[in-house]
């Protein structure tokens, strides 16, 4: 039996105080250097509610405060959520380097993961939530490689990058999803499934009181959590001006390692992982470089070389990674007919080669057939 | 003045199916007036305005007493103006003004124009079969339905233009043609537009092959302007001729709508915009009337726009895909129309068209995502066969045409006959009911091949067995007796990918 999650009063308060000031806190949290969220969030509750909300500073303390103990364990029981805070020995490690660290977490999903959350076996995957193809699949096959191989992904529920590597990693073992909003409200909504997946298999963290809503503040708040819990921060495909390089930010100010997946050049959402690339961040190709660059140059391996192949399957692949991506496409390229693309096509497919999108259109996942030298 | 009550049979028009009707006609002394009862709709009680003009108009002369119409079944709503020829025949004979020995023996419908011209009516092919299993001799039709009407068989149809010309018709003075039959479309839909117009494309022409042998329902996904509507208008062009119990139903279905003028077409092509109401897409009404579904029996019902349906017009045709019927019940009325049509589906990748692939495309992501959700739907979900389609390259357009329609529709025909033998008349490979798709043989490979895909979870247990339909005609096509590994994954390529 696994020590259940605590967490002392005044802790749980910071949260419920957080979610009352919100909307003050939105009108203060500029993104301009010194009012940022993660930089508000230091400040001491009577300094951030004076901050905040000067007029109603007193009232809004005063009303926190008369929050009885036995309210705060219902709101927690009532929304099926537990919490744990900075005091507790299960307080994840890395947070506690954090300067600007939440005072308490709010969590669904089983407790008994939160005691393993050590930055050395977590690693945050973040991106654009619009995504290219290109980074879906990614995303996707980064986070089933990482979780295949023991390692926790981290993310945050939001559209693209973030549900395709809670998706890969829910395919082959855990993930915590960290919310902007309460542990108990799923997130974008469109992602309701996804997130009661995830309070299954793996831990929905936040810290937000049950039920509150989502602030633009709150998400890069949520950011300093994802950077400050894991080991090793990747950025897969974010634009130039992205909260992901918030998060990237924030994980190299804290000594992080930090990764970025490369992208075309022309690209403009790669424009982000690109840059960091340039400013010297690791590059990652698959979830070994992640691996060697955490735990160091060979010391856990990736499986991924698949089936071998016929050189005409081959040369659809190879005609799909030029970017024919539809069946129609590859026929004309190969000069095949219909019936032998599809075949073809559906073959590789099967073989776990090739995915293809609700709308017909094919990608390359990142399986390598055998004999190509593997990255 | 002798005869005072007077009886005509005429028919109403239930859906797509006749009900007989009497008409009897009072004429007594008492305050000049004229009512009309039985359950009739508005058009039906204007009647007594035509029939009155009609007949001053014809030189008869309109009894000035009280005159009393009863439609019997009293119980029975009747609606359309197809029964004034009726009502003014028999007050003709019930004001003494005509003999008529043979009329106990008839049936007649026809609306009255004001100067007693016999207009035409909705449903005169159906009424004719109604009348024939009546046991009347003849039916009367207006001129114009007589052609519809002479297609069935079993009955004499007399072809009237005018109320003026009764008097010599019920003296046996005269007597018109029988009408010619209109033919019945029975050869293939060889006039049409033609499958040569689609040029490249050879992954869809693939699929609509495909899709034709089966019967299988397919979308389209791609761009505006990539030929989705040119292919979705030549599928009827490659499907099998309808055999004549099937072409006479289709031309029921037509003649039923008003929409049976000149030769009945082939294999029906429906494309409602995707403004429709529900009831218009799959009937409705009181009394209930057919919708585009059923006019689209035995034919093609292309939705262009699938994601812009709204959702319960699309949620109304889950029941009719399964069942090939629909179902209508309103207060006093419940119905069941014939709907066994081909489904065939367009949509964008995404809501500005130009897709995930294309640059241009400026669309949110939670656009998109909403977007494509209505693709996961309950009417996705009975969708078989996917097809992608690109824009084609200014090679391909300015190419050589494409196969033609007879070369595809041979094919195609003859992987129909397979499935005909297997499963019986008129029935196709889409429609195989899970314990017939059970049966279908497949080689050791191809069972693995399936088997695999399926352990892999690369497929939802509802796929499974659409990919199985869908290898068959795959096969069916080859003209294989077993389903090998080749067509097994040709079947998996074209099936529709399901949401997660």
């Amino acid at each position: 039996m696994s020590p259940e999650p605590r967490a002392c009063p005044d802790c749980l308060r910071r949260s419920w105080l957080l979610s009352h000031l919100a909307p003050y806190i939105e009108k203060i949290a500029t993104g301009a250097p010194g009012s940022r969220s993660p930089e508000l969030l230091r400040l001491s509750n009577e300094d951030l509610a004076a901050a905040a909300a000067p007029k109603v500073a007193r009232q809004v303390l005063a009303q926190v405060e008369a929050i009885p103990e036995r309210r705060l364990a219902d709101d927690l029981r009532a929304a099926q959520c537990w919490a744990c805070c900075r005091h507790d020995s299960l307080y994840p490690v890395g947070l506690r380097d954090a300067a600007d660290a939440p005072w308490a977490l709010i969590g669904r999903g089983d407790s008994a993961l939160l005691g393993q959350l050590e930055p050395e076996g977590l690693v945050t995957v973040v991106g654009a939530r619009r995504a290219s193809s290109y980074g879906r699949e990614v995303a996707r096959e980064l986070g089933r490689e990482l979780a295949a191989a023991g390692i926790v992904v981290v993310s945050g529920l939001a559209f693209g990058i973030d549900a395709c590597a809670h998706r890969g990693a829910l395919d082959a073992g855990l993930t915590v999803a960290v919310l902007g909003c309460g542990a108990d409200v799923a997130y974008p909504a469109a992602h309701r499934s996804l997130w009661r997946r995830i309070c299954e298999r793996g831990l929905v963290l936040s810290e937000q009181p049950p039920g509150a809503g989502a602030w633009r503040w709150t998400f890069p708040a949520r950011n300093r959590i994802m950077a400050a819990m894991a080991g090793m921060t990747v950025v897969v495909e974010a634009a130039e001006r992205s909260g992901s390089l918030i998060t990237a930010d924030l994980a190299a100010d804290l000594g992080r390692d930090l990764g970025a997946v490369p992208g075309p050049v022309s690209s403009r959402s790669s424009a982000g992982p690109n840059n960091l690339l340039a400013g010297g961040a690791c590059l990652v190709r698959g979830g070994q470089d992640v691996l060697d660059a955490m735990l160091g140059p060979g010391a856990r391996r990736v499986e991924k070389a698949g089936a071998s192949l016929d050189p005409e399957l081959v040369e659809i692949l190879e005609a799909v990674e030029r970017g024919e991506d539809t069946c129609d496409a590859i026929a004309i390229e190969l000069d095949l007919t219909g019936p032998e693309a599809a075949s073809a096509l559906s073959r590789l497919e099967m073989l776990g080669y090739l995915s293809c999108s609700m709308v017909g259109v094919y990608s390359r996942t990142l399986l390598q057939p055998p004999g190509e030298p593997s990255i | 003045m002798v005869a005072v009550l007077a009886t005509a049979r005429t028919f109403t028009l239930d859906g797509i199916s006749a009900r007989p009707v009497r008409v009897e006609v009072d004429v007594h002394r008492g305050l000049p007036a004229f009512s009309l009862v039985g359950l009739p709709d508005a058009a039906v009680r204007e009647a007594r305005e035509r029939v009155r003009a009609a007949m001053a108009n014809c030189g008869f002369e309109f009894p000035l007493r009280r005159i009393v119409a009863n439609l019997a079944p009293a119980s029975l709503r009747k609606a359309g103006p197809g029964m004034d020829l009726a009502i003014a025949t028999a007050l003709l004979v019930a004001s003494g003004q005509l003999e008529w020995e043979a009329l106990p023996r008839l049936a007649m419908i026809g609306e009255l124009a004001l100067d007693g011209e016999v207009r035409p009516v909705a449903g005169a092919l159906a009424i004719a079969e109604a009348a024939r299993e009546l046991g009347a001799d003849a039916l009367v039709v207006p001129a114009e339905n007589g052609p519809e009407a002479a297609m069935a068989d079993g009955i004499d149809v007399i072809a009237l233009e005018s109320l003026e010309q009764l008097p010599a018709l019920a003296a046996g003075e005269w007597m018109p043609e029988r009408p010619e039959p209109l033919p019945l479309m029975l050869s293939p839909n060889g006039h049409g537009p033609d499958l040569a117009d689609l040029r490249g494309q050879r992954h869809l022409r693939y699929a609509l092959e495909v899709a034709a042998a089966g019967g299988h329902s397919l979308l389209m996904i791609g761009p505006p302007g990539a030929g989705k509507s040119l292919a979705a208008s030549r599928i009827p062009s490659i499907l099998p001729p309808l055999a004549p119990e099937e072409a006479l139903q289709v031309a029921r279905i037509a003649s039923a709508c008003g929409r049976l003028r000149g030769a009945p077409g082939g294999r029906p092509f429906r494309a409602p915009h995707h403004t429709i109401s529900p009831a218009g897409l799959v009937g409705g009404g009181n009394p209930p009337n057919p919708g585009e579904a059923t006019l689209a029996h035995r034919g093609v019902l292309f939705l262009d726009e699938l994601c812009e349906f709204r959702r319960d017009t699309l949620e109304a045709m889950r029941a009719p895909l399964e069942t090939g019927t629909v179902a209508i019940a309103r207060a006093g009325a419940w119905r069941q129309l014939p709907c066994r049509f081909m489904l065939v589906a367009a949509a964008n990748p995404c809501p500005c068209g130009r897709g995930d692939a294309d640059s241009e495309c400026s669309c949110a992501p939670i656009a998109v995502q909403r977007y494509q959700g209505r693709l996961s739907g309950a009417l996705a979900d009975r969708i078989d066969i996917l097809a992608a389609i690109r824009q084609p390259s200014a090679r391909e357009i300015g190419g050589e045409p494409g196969e033609s329609s007879a070369d595809v529709r041979e094919r195609v025909t003859v992987a129909r006959q397979r499935q005909e033998r297997r499963l019986g008349s008129g029935r196709c490979n889409a429609e195989m009911t899970p314990a017939e798709a059970r049966e279908c043989v497949l080689s050791d490979e191809a069972a693995a091949l399936l088997a695999d895909a399926y352990a892999r979870r690369r497929l939802s247990g509802r796929a499974h067995d659409r990919v199985l339909r869908l290898a068959q005609t795959v096969a069916d096509l080859a003209g294989a007796e077993t389903i090998d590994r080749e067509q097994m994954t040709q079947a998996l390529q074209l099936r529709r990918r399901d949401y997660e």
